[in-house]
């Protein structure tokens, strides 16, 4: 083994590492920068400084002696190399005896002048200007996209329907178990619990007026129109549209939507259709069990905490609720299951090659689908009201 | 190059015993002994599912295994804590079969990651190992900035190549350096490493498939096959085995063609 190479060895392994030093001599002819001790990346910054270090040659001969190196690697040589080019670039002539092959080698491996690498320079008030422009014209150009593929999941509906033998129902029936069934515990639950506080604070503020049963009323309206909704939109949004991202994302990534393709299959068909239909069948049952789970949790908390006794919740539910104001949830349903199910799939579709793309596209596809859902929610407000429904 | 010079020249840097590796109850490796010498260019070959990649995760400590020792630099694996087993990873560099380049860093990060890590550098002098690793490789220093994905199939084994060489190891591991790449590229990647291979002094454990880059660049071959190491030596030897696969394979169509023209 050569000795450079067991020195190295005894460095990376923790052991000592023999300080370099680069001793200055002056005779007649000139300078001898003399060379000693490992010139590794261990000691990188030692190097760099001892190199800096070194008087002006003044126009004199220069000797760089390196016998006196125990280790050498392509640190050691970079150093060197930049010692030679900055002594020469100063005026006065290098030689470097009895350099053995296997520095030689490393030596010649070293390009003393690299290109500059093109940097860009940045001002902060044009970035900020760059990125709003960019952000406005990204949020115009999410719209017409969003508009376009469900154009084009149309196009995909019509002519599923137009061959129903085409239509992948296995894929359809698989995802409305991942979508719906295995949702149904998480959602029940979370709505259960947000109708037993909005219970409990109305209950609270009704007592003041002594009208605690009318809290039927208000839990009624609330998760019938808006709460069971929003909470499930959110939760699948979070649970499902996240998982349509990432499936499609991944599918892209490994070129197998391209595979597809190349198969004459059209992965909107294959891939998203089934996705945003099973998205579609399972929020407007999912917003019902929603609410069901929702209007309980309050009873609950309304009779024991704030002693309305079933029979008074269910009979002032019954006068105030009527028809429309479930369906009103229900109606809205479909819509936010289209919202999610179409956000999800361009963010998955939009995936390029690295894990951080996917990471990005999926958060992405979570913050759109949620604030979309709640704009969509406030269009739909507006919109009952304005007919009185 | 005769065997027997080599190894009595040369020490053993990678030594494993009586290795046995598996998953569930089927055995990949099974009583596999093998010896990397220092200096040398290993090729290992092998029918597919004969345990070749699995013997170089193994080698590295990727897989664990079920039976035998491993002895590298010296030191058995099982004796050495987890700073001294670190002191050794930092001794080889490994270029994996899809290169598994970092994709969220550019290609200058990802050679400076482990320099970043281990070693106390300036910025501008990790710029310029960076650019000098690229070049070694014989990529352009504008390559750096690029992120994985926006690169070549060649450009990302050599990208690879430029990081597993990233803290000047003594072994470097191939995982099929060559597959992927046109006749050409595979030629320049084989011309490649003997070159960093005499510039470096390293020690290459090469898992292969081809046989171009075997009568080129290998200094020695092994073959494996029912878990076990079917038959070393250089070419020739391989060549002259009477196994049935080491002969289809040494002597068929395609390694006529390969080698005769060599």
């Amino acid at each position: 083994m050569p000795p450079q190479r067991k020195a190295f060895d005894t460095a990376l392994s923790g052991k000592t590492a023999e300080r370099p030093e680069l001793l200055v001599e002056k005779n007649t002819q000139g300078l001898i920068l003399r060379a000693t001790g490992a010139w590794t990346m261990l000691n990188g910054r030692t190097l760099e400084t001892l190199v800096s270090q070194i008087p002006p040659s003044a126009g004199r001969h220069v000797i760089i002696d390196l016998k006196g190196i125990t280790a050498f690697d392509t640190l050691g040589a970079l150093v060197v190399a930049r010692l030679r080019s900055a002594v020469e670039n100063s005026g006065s002539p290098v030689t470097l005896p009895d350099v053995t092959s296997s520095q030689k080698a490393l030596l010649a491996e070293v390009n003393t002048k690299p290109p500059e690498v093109k940097t860009h320079r940045h001002f902060a008030a044009t970035d900020v200007a760059v990125d709003v422009g960019k952000g406005i014209v990204a949020f115009g150009r999410d719209i017409i996209g969003g508009v376009g593929f469900l154009g084009g999941l149309m196009v995909a509906l019509g002519n599923v329907l137009s061959h129903p033998s085409r239509f992948r129902w296995p894929a359809l029936i698989k995802q409305i178990e991942a979508f719906g069934f295995r949702s149904v515990p998480i959602i029940c639950l979370i709505s259960f619990l947000v109708g037993g506080i909005i219970a409990q604070q109305s209950v609270f503020q009704l007592r003041t007026f002594g009208t605690t049963a009318f809290v039927a009323d208000l839990l009624g309206v609330l998760v019938l129109r808006e709460l069971g909704l929003l909470l499930t939109a959110i939760m699948i949004a979070g649970r499902s549209g996240s998982a349509i991202t990432a499936e499609i994302g991944s599918m892209k990534m490994r070129e197998e939507i391209d595979a597809l393709r190349t198969m004459g299959l059209d992965p909107m068909e294959v891939l998203i259709l089934p996705r945003v239909l099973a998205l579609v069948i399972c929020l407007p049952i999912l917003t019902f069990l929603a609410s069901m789970s929702g209007l309980l949790g309050g009873g609950i908390v309304a009779w024991v905490y704030g002693d309305v006794s079933p029979d008074v919740f269910l009979s002032r539910l019954q006068n105030s609720i009527g028809l429309n104001t479930f369906l009103v949830g229900m109606y809205k349903a479909p819509v936010m299951a289209l919202v999610i199910g179409i956000i999800a799939s361009i963010e998955g579709m939009a995936v390029k090659g690295s894990a951080e793309s996917l990471g990005r596209q999926t958060t992405s596809s979570v913050v759109k689908s949620i604030f979309m859902v709640i704009v969509v929610d406030g269009l739909f407000a507006m919109f009952f009201a304005s007919i009185n429904y | 190059m005769n065997q027997n010079l080599l190894s009595s020249r040369s020490e053993t840097i990678i030594e494993v015993r009586d290795l046995a590796v598996g998953f569930g109850d089927r055995l990949i490796n099974d009583g596999l002994s093998l010896d990397v010498y220092r200096g040398e260019i290993l090729g290992v070959v092998g029918a597919s599912g004969t345990g070749k990649s699995v013997l170089m995760r193994t080698i590295v400590g990727l897989i664990p295994k079920k039976r035998g020792t491993i002895k590298i630099f010296g030191q058995d694996t099982d004796e050495l804590n987890d700073s001294e087993l670190q002191a050794i990873e930092k001794r080889w560099g490994i270029l994996f079969q899809q290169g598994a380049l970092f994709s969220s860093l550019t290609v200058k990060q990802n050679i400076q990651l482990a320099m970043r890590e281990y070693l106390d550098l300036s910025e501008a002098m990790m710029d310029d190992l960076a650019i000098m690793k690229l070049e070694m490789v014989g990529l352009k220093p504008d390559a750096g900035e690029k992120l994985p994905s926006e690169l070549s199939g060649g450009m990302i084994k050599r990208a690879a190549l430029a990081r597993a060489l990233s803290l000047d190891p003594e072994i470097v591991f191939l995982d099929e350096p060559t597959s992927g790449l046109d006749p050409i590229g595979a030629g320049e990647f084989d011309e490649l490493t003997s070159t960093l291979q005499k510039t470096l002094g390293l020690t290459v454990f090469m898992v292969t498939h081809d046989l171009d880059s075997l009568g080129t660049t290998c200094d020695r071959i092994v073959a494996l096959g029912e878990g076990k190491v079917l038959a070393s030596g250089d070419m020739d030897a391989m060549r002259q085995s009477t196994h049935p696969w080491l002969n289809a394979y040494f002597n068929g169509p395609r390694a006529h063609r390969a080698l005769g023209s060599a």
